[in-house]
């Protein structure tokens, strides 16, 4: 094994439901083999972290081609006609089932698995740039960001760090 | 699989220093697991969350998950991984004489 440990960041650039997933679960992993792990949240990404949204989190079906109705229990890969993912509450309603299916699986919500992370040690800042375009202030993040930071503070964080956008 | 001499007892390991066998498993072997680990000592903490693994990998045949053990163990994520550093999933899971964890949370 090399003297310095393995390092692994990500960088959250979306806040969809189903894209806010894949940081939380590898980091998870990371973290749990040992890996030091720093996550940036930047642009929509730092939905994920900010408290009036972490909980509210959606999926669209609209322009969705991979969502076929058998998450609603249709058999086979039969799609949603686009025209459906207009109809108000469509949105809600794909979240809703979404959260129900990965409640099911044990699967922990957004919120909590930040704050396992955090617990767990892994670095979390918020990106520079993008909290002064969205006006925000860090009141308006969960407790596990520690930071607001430049793009520039990022890239000095993570030197020797896998770096993984998403 | 090699056959690896541990606390003075012979045990199945696999290549990545996993016991194959639970049943061969002792609180000896568990103790010379954990220094090997860089864990001097096993203090009360540690053995909840030991015995909690046991039973559950006895009674599920899984190895649990981190999530499945501050669950259930009674433990929180900002100890576990304090009682564990650096690693916690697979030193547990090495600890315990069990397999790697099942699962991703």
């Amino acid at each position: 094994m090399a003297d310095q440990p393995r390092k692994i960041a990500f960088i959250c650039s979306k806040g969809n439901l189903d894209m806010v997933y894949p940081a939380l679960v590898m980091g998870w992993a990371a973290i749990g083999n040992g890996i030091d792990v720093t996550i940036f949240f930047t642009f929509w990404g730092m939905d994920m972290i900010n408290k009036h949204r972490v909980d509210h989190l959606e999926v669209p079906p609209l322009a969705n081609s991979s969502m076929k109705m058998n998450m609603m229990g249709v058999p086979g890969y039969v799609g949603i006609p686009q025209i459906m993912g207009v109809i108000p509450g469509m949105t809600a309603f794909a979240s809703a089932l979404m959260k129900s299916k990965m409640k099911k699986l044990g699967v922990p919500t957004v919120r909590e698995y930040l704050e396992m992370l955090s617990d767990a040690g892994a670095n979390m800042y918020a990106c520079k740039m993008s909290v002064d375009m969205f006006k925000l202030t860090k009141e308006d993040f969960l407790p596990c960001v520690k930071d607001i930071v430049t793009a520039g503070d990022f890239m000095d964080m993570t030197d020797g760090a896998q770096i993984i956008f998403i | 699989m090699v056959v690896k001499k541990i606390a003075g007892k012979e045990v199945q390991v696999n290549d990545e220093g996993f016991m194959t066998n639970p049943a061969e498993w002792t609180k000896e072997i568990a103790v010379e697991m954990a220094k090997e680990e860089g864990i001097a000592e096993l203090t009360p903490a540690h053995w909840a969350v030991i015995d909690f693994c046991r039973t559950t990998a006895g009674t599920s045949g899984k190895t649990p998950t981190l999530r499945t053990i501050t669950n259930g163990a009674n433990v929180t994520t900002k100890d576990l991984f304090g009682l564990f550093p650096k690693g916690p999933a697979k030193k547990v899971a090495k600890i315990s004489g069990l397999g790697k964890p099942e699962g991703c949370v």
